[in-house]
């Protein structure tokens, strides 16, 4: 073989020598850390590892334990309901801004980077300023009792029915900046004609939204329900600024209950069961995504 | 692949939209600024625009009163005297636990990772994405598409597994780990821009250079690197600002003594002990958040294409 190298076609392994090197950092991670990492916790979370990863399987206790867990429950919960609500007004707030900003308004370079700017912080940043805004004592609700209104309530950081909400409002704020820039892409790339042929036939401009161009739009809102669905599952940093999971325990979400699981209740298996529950919730999220988008595309 | 996740970057370039307006006028004729329509359409955009500015405004008037001032007053009013002691404060004396230098340290520390993490992670993405869209190997595909599925997987599914790895490694806690960290979850994104972008340069370019004699760094420093400029720059940006933005990689793979800025702003504003000092909580948000808004500000529309393709990054 070496041979046969050197006499000048080299072979298949030196083929591309440089470029193989070049991705060794790509493979690595994709292999190791994405692949065999994501395998190594789910297989670890059959096991009762506490401060260390053990080998000593337990089957499906983990998972037992979990689902039987309050905190859990209530993270699953909140998740279900931060998630619904985050995707319909994202979307809608989104592509309401982007069909506004679509209407060749005077000042629209003003207006997007002040409906971006907030995406440019971070969840901690945004958490920290709505707790302040949301204060009971100092913020929206007692400015409005000043203002005479005095029965007026509105704490949802205090009260544990509401609290997800409140940190609803503050995601939104961050993201839906985002959403109109995915959205307004997508409307400047419908095509001019489509608008003129929905004139001529005298058909009114909100029906010309619904009917026309959110169905051809569809890709569009495909993908961003991708993007925020995925960010969604990964909240974090955003309740551990705004309630820390509180009141009581009426705000946690699942990446916040992996965190405190692994690193400060050391209950490590409890963390790769939740862990593992957090990926099969991605998934479900992701493959019909995927299958749609290149299952489809392969074979045309 | 690309064309899904980075809707059409075109789509938001000034040439793009004032090649339309050049194409003619579209939609009715001129109507004057006064119409109800036009009232109902600035009116809702400035009512929106004022939503999102208001936040930012009150960080900004709450950490220019003194305490008394706030216990009084409301949160929207203007400060009746300003005092710059809070921000002072927040910058170099507000406590940690036992450390009582403030804010400058998770600065600095910020600092010293974003730095190295934006330069490795940009510089192994670029040759890769160089190499994957020009020297193209057999399974190549198959990683890259690992790569970008593995983009969607939650973090804290991988964490404890490098965690160990790091561990194994002596790196754990380091300012190194957590470089290493950054570059790895940085790649998936930064290699999809890097190989979008080279796939899209006229392969005659490439064909040119390998019937000169030039190898794979050649023609990656000498063609490739000077005409990939822009992409740098999102490159660059996406990094700056989602690095300095991390929350959970720098409370999980570094030591106290190396949080970073994010982290150290948490404890600071959300610690038990103490009274609880609104303006100098709110003067160290806007510490925190001043060098991506400045990124934002600066970078302007390039900012907006960083995002387009970052976006999966979330």
């Amino acid at each position: 073989m070496t041979g046969q190298a050197n006499a000048g076609r080299p072979n298949q392994l030196l083929r591309n020598l440089n470029s193989k090197i070049a991705s060794i950092p790509m493979i690595l991670t994709a292999v190791v850390i994405f692949l065999g990492g994501t395998l190594w916790t789910v297989f670890y979370s059959f096991t009762n590892s506490k401060l260390l990863p053990r080998l000593n399987f337990v089957g499906l206790d983990q998972y037992e334990r979990l689902w039987d867990a309050p905190r859990w429950v209530i993270s699953i919960q909140n998740l279900a309901v931060y998630g619904f609500f985050s995707l319909i007004f994202s979307l809608v707030i989104g592509f309401v801004l982007a069909a506004m900003m679509d209407q060749k308004i005077r000042f629209e370079n003003a207006f997007r980077t002040i409906f971006l700017y907030p995406f440019a912080l971070s969840f901690i940043v945004t958490g920290l300023v709505w707790q302040w805004i949301l204060n009971p004592e100092f913020g929206v609700q007692s400015v409005v009792r000043s203002l005479g209104w005095t029965s007026f309530s509105f704490d949802p950081l205090y009260t544990p029915s509401i609290v997800i909400y409140g940190i609803l409002i503050a995601a939104l704020w961050q993201g839906t900046g985002l959403v109109m820039c995915l959205m307004l892409a997508g409307l400047r790339g419908i095509d001019e004609d489509i608008w003129k042929a929905a004139r001529v036939d005298g058909i009114p401009m909100w029906r010309t939204y619904v009917q026309i161009i959110i169905p051809m739009m569809r890709p569009v809102f495909i993908t961003t329900l991708v993007i925020i669905a995925s960010g969604i599952v990964r909240v974090y940093d955003l309740v551990v600024a705004q309630t820390s999971g509180g009141p009581g325990i009426a705000s946690e979400v699942p990446a916040k209950y992996v965190y405190d699981y692994m690193f400060q209740a050391q209950n490590l298996g409890q963390g790769f069961a939740a862990s593992t529950m957090m990926l099969i919730t991605v998934a479900i999220i992701i493959v019909p995504w995927a299958y749609l988008e290149f299952g489809g595309r392969k074979r045309g | 692949m690309a064309d899904t996740i980075a809707p059409n970057p075109n789509a938001l370039d000034p040439n793009a939209s004032s090649a339309r307006l050049a194409a003619g006028p579209r939609g009715k004729k001129p109507r004057p600024v006064l119409a109800p329509r036009n009232i109902m359409l600035y009116g809702a955009l400035i009512f929106a625009a004022i939503y999102y500015l208001l936040p930012l405004y009150v960080m900004v008037v709450t950490s220019l009163k003194g305490m008394p001032e706030i216990r009084l007053g409301n949160i929207f009013s203007p400060p009746v005297e300003i005092t710059f002691e809070p921000w002072v404060k927040a910058w170099s004396t507000a406590c940690t636990g036992l450390n009582c230098d403030g804010l400058s340290r998770g600065f600095w520390n910020s600092v010293r990772i974003t730095i190295p993490s934006t330069v490795v992670s940009i510089a192994i993405a670029s040759v890769n994405g160089y190499a994957l869209a020009n020297w193209r190997f057999k399974g190549a595909d198959l990683f890259f598409t690992i790569l970008i599925v593995g983009a969607f997987i939650p973090y804290q599914v991988m964490i404890y597994p490098i965690v160990i790895v790091l561990r194994e490694l002596g790196l754990y806690g380091s300012l190194t780990g957590l470089i290493i960290v950054h570059t790895i979850f940085g790649m998936p994104i930064l290699t999809l821009l890097f190989r979008n972008y080279f796939t899209s340069l006229p392969e005659e370019l490439f064909k040119a250079a390998r019937v000169d004699g030039a190898g794979f760094w050649m023609i990656y420093f000498k063609i490739m690197l000077p005409m990939a400029l822009p992409i740098f720059v999102v490159a660059m940006i996406l990094q700056i600002t989602g690095i300095w933005n991390d929350f959970l990689f720098g409370v999980v793979f570094t030591r106290p003594e190396y949080y970073p800025m994010t982290v150290q702003l948490n404890n600071i504003v959300n610690s038990v002990q103490g009274v609880k000092e609104y303006n100098v909580n709110m003067a160290a948000t806007i510490l925190t958040g001043a060098v991506p808004l400045f990124v934002y500000f600066v970078s302007g529309r390039l900012f907006v294409r960083g995002i387009a393709a970052g976006a999966v990054k979330g």
